[in-house]
């Protein structure tokens, strides 16, 4: 996955991809053991739903869709062109598997209280997963979506915070520092986990408590931006830019050579 | 024309009566629910009713995320706050992709009276028609309402309605229908045409017959639909009338007026006067006061009148 995100953007001349490694583990635990989805079935109803809410990941989740055959991987070569299915950022109107239509920050986590809200009045068995970034929890909206899910009881909502402390112009603490953060969700009716967001045994185990929690349920994943890519892991530089040729095979090479990559 | 009644509690009506219809329905609110009239909604059916609390942003995207779960969302508070507020949410989370949310906002225009210009929307129908995917409409009085919210319920796509606070006068029949993108031509005439929505059609009307004792014939359209814009109706007024009057409470920028002068311009250009709020904010005072200060008038109307047709005149 983190090598279909380095080439997919690598072709496109321009895409995120720090933000996008530091959640390839996430979403790689999510699209391969945790969500039920029907590639051949989209729109089924009783699908589980996955907001990403940070869209500027987008070569992320088109990574995961085209692994769990939504549409060909050789599609991702067409990220960022013209005409393309995949756009810059999330649309869900053009690319099969796509929720919601994100790239605005601070709006996902909204968008996940009203799917929940659905299926809460339906008394659907499916569930509503929504990453964020860290960076975004400055976004005000989060925190009136935070308030909303712990008033409606969205026991089948559960936010993921990529908390890998880095957002465009530096390090979250020095922007505009959203600590202390376990102890905010906690206020606002959470129920609150913290986890290493590269190790899929606690990530596993923090998903399977946030489903049986009777609360709308948060994971504070720890991680690191630019994961798997040694020149890239904690460069605020490489937020949003595209590896040259050479930086590209460089950083394949890198990944290919870790055990159990992805 | 004895009867009035405000377009908010038609809204109010017409909720209620949807509501048992249609099972899918769900009306949103942001702690303005008693306003805005869907406490009547949420008082029938409390199971399909979320206020969200004074969260503008998350009401908006709220409303998204129930509309991909197949609900079909109205969501309701004063017009500057859903449109000025929750622009942005609404541009790319509702109208990109092209969700069925109703966005149904009261409270707007100089008609809010005393509460003064922070709450008196000028530039909703501006904000909200220049995105795309986005229907706008302005209703003129109560049956008219419930006919467009009956008519947009069916519309696939997202929908800007315009409400007022205060009582109009019940100028259509309760059996009238409302398309989508048609026009109502309520008097006809051929020295010049108004083309109104909301309050200042009755206006138009008025202004008609003071003309009408001058010699001059005057057509009036009630252009409820702002956008999809009734363009054969602007057109065929434009070539058979020669001058044309906008009247709306709103800003003459990028409201009706501007829809009719892009259409105009382009397809068959004639004079086009602009009667609305000019470039102004509003301020605190009683309706009908508020509306004499500022030019919605009868005489606004006429004055405006006149002024197309001298251009007119040196046109020809
Ligand atoms: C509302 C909004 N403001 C600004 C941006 C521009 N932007 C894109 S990514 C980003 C930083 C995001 O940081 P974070 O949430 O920490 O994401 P991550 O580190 O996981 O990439 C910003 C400011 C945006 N997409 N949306
Ligand atoms: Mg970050």
């Amino acid at each position: 996955m983190r090598c279909h995100v380095i080439e997919s953007i690598a072709q496109a001349g321009s895409g995120h991809p720090g933000g996008s490694l530091s959640s390839a583990d996430i979403v790689a635990l999510l699209y391969g053991h945790v969500l039920e989805i029907r590639p051949d079935d989209t729109h089924w109803s009783n699908r589980d739903r996955f907001v990403l809410a940070k869209g500027h990941a987008a070569p992320l989740l088109y990574a995961a869709l085209a692994m769990r055959d939504f549409f060909e991987p050789s599609e991702l070569s067409s990220l960022r062109k013209l005409g393309s299915r995949l756009q810059g950022h999330p649309d869900c109107k053009s690319t099969p598997g796509v929720e919601a239509s994100t790239g605005s920050l601070g709006q996902g986590l909204s968008i996940g209280v009203g799917m929940a809200l659905a299926g809460q009045m339906d008394d659907g068995e499916w569930g509503v997963y929504v990453l964020l970034g860290d960076g975004e929890l400055q976004e005000g909206q989060v925190w009136e979506a935070a308030m909303a899910a712990a008033h409606y009881k969205l026991a089948n909502l559960v936010a993921i915070i990529d908390y890998n402390g880095l957002q465009i112009d530096g390090p979250i603490r020095e922007v505009l520092s959203p600590e202390p953060l376990d102890d905010k969700w906690r206020a606002f009716g959470w129920y609150v986990q913290e986890v290493d967001g590269h190790d899929f045994c606690q990530l596993d185990q923090a998903i399977r408590n946030a489903q049986s929690a009777s609360l709308p349920a948060v994971i504070i994943a720890h991680t690191i931006k630019g994961k798997g890519v040694d020149f890239m892991e904690g460069e605020c530089d490489w937020h949003g830019k595209a590896p040259s040729m050479e930086q590209c095979h460089d950083a394949l090479q890198q990944i290919r050579g870790q055990k159990g990559a992805l | 024309m004895s009867h009035f009644e405000a377009t908010r509690d038609a809204y109010g009506r017409a909720l209620v009566e949807l509501g048992e219809r249609y099972e899918n329905m769900v009306v949103l609110d942001a702690d303005l629910s008693g306003s805005t009239r869907t406490a009547k909604f949420a008082e029938k059916y409390p199971d399909r009713f979320f206020n969200l609390g004074i969260a503008e942003q998350n009401l908006m995207n709220t409303a998204a995320g129930l509309a991909l779960s197949g609900k079909i969302p109205f969501v309701s508070t004063f017009a500057i706050f859903a449109t000025g507020r929750a622009w942005e949410q609404v541009r790319n989370t509702i109208a990109y992709p092209a969700l069925p949310v109703k966005i149904v906002a009261s409270h707007a225009g100089l008609t809010v009276g005393e509460d003064g210009s922070s709450h008196q929307a000028l530039e909703d129908i501006a904000l909200m028609r220049v995105i795309p995917n986005m229907s706008v409409v302005v209703p003129k009085d109560g049956p008219e309402t419930v006919n467009v919210l009956r008519a947009i319920i069916e519309t696939p796509g997202p929908v800007y309605v315009r409400l007022g606070r205060a009582k109009v006068p019940s100028l259509s029949q309760p059996d009238d229908q409302f398309e989508l993108g048609r026009g109502e031509a309520l008097a006809e005439g051929d020295d010049i045409a108004f083309i109104a929505c909301g309050i200042m059609v009755g206006k138009a009307l008025e202004a008609r017959k003071v003309l009408q004792r001058e010699g001059i014939s005057a057509r009036v359209i009630n252009m409820a639909s702002i956008k999809p814009l009734d363009e054969d109706l602007v057109i065929r007024a434009a070539e058979e009338c020669g001058a044309i009057v906008t009247a709306e409470e709103h800003t003459i920028l990028g409201g009706l007026g501007g829809a009719v002068s892009e259409c105009v311009t382009a397809m068959h250009p004639v004079p086009v006067q602009r009667v609305g709020v000019n470039d102004r904010f509003g301020q605190s005072g009683g309706a009908d006061e508020l509306l004499l200060h500022y030019g919605l008038s009868v005489e606004g109307l006429v004055e405006a009148a006149g002024r197309a047709l001298d251009l007119k005149g040196l046109n020809t």
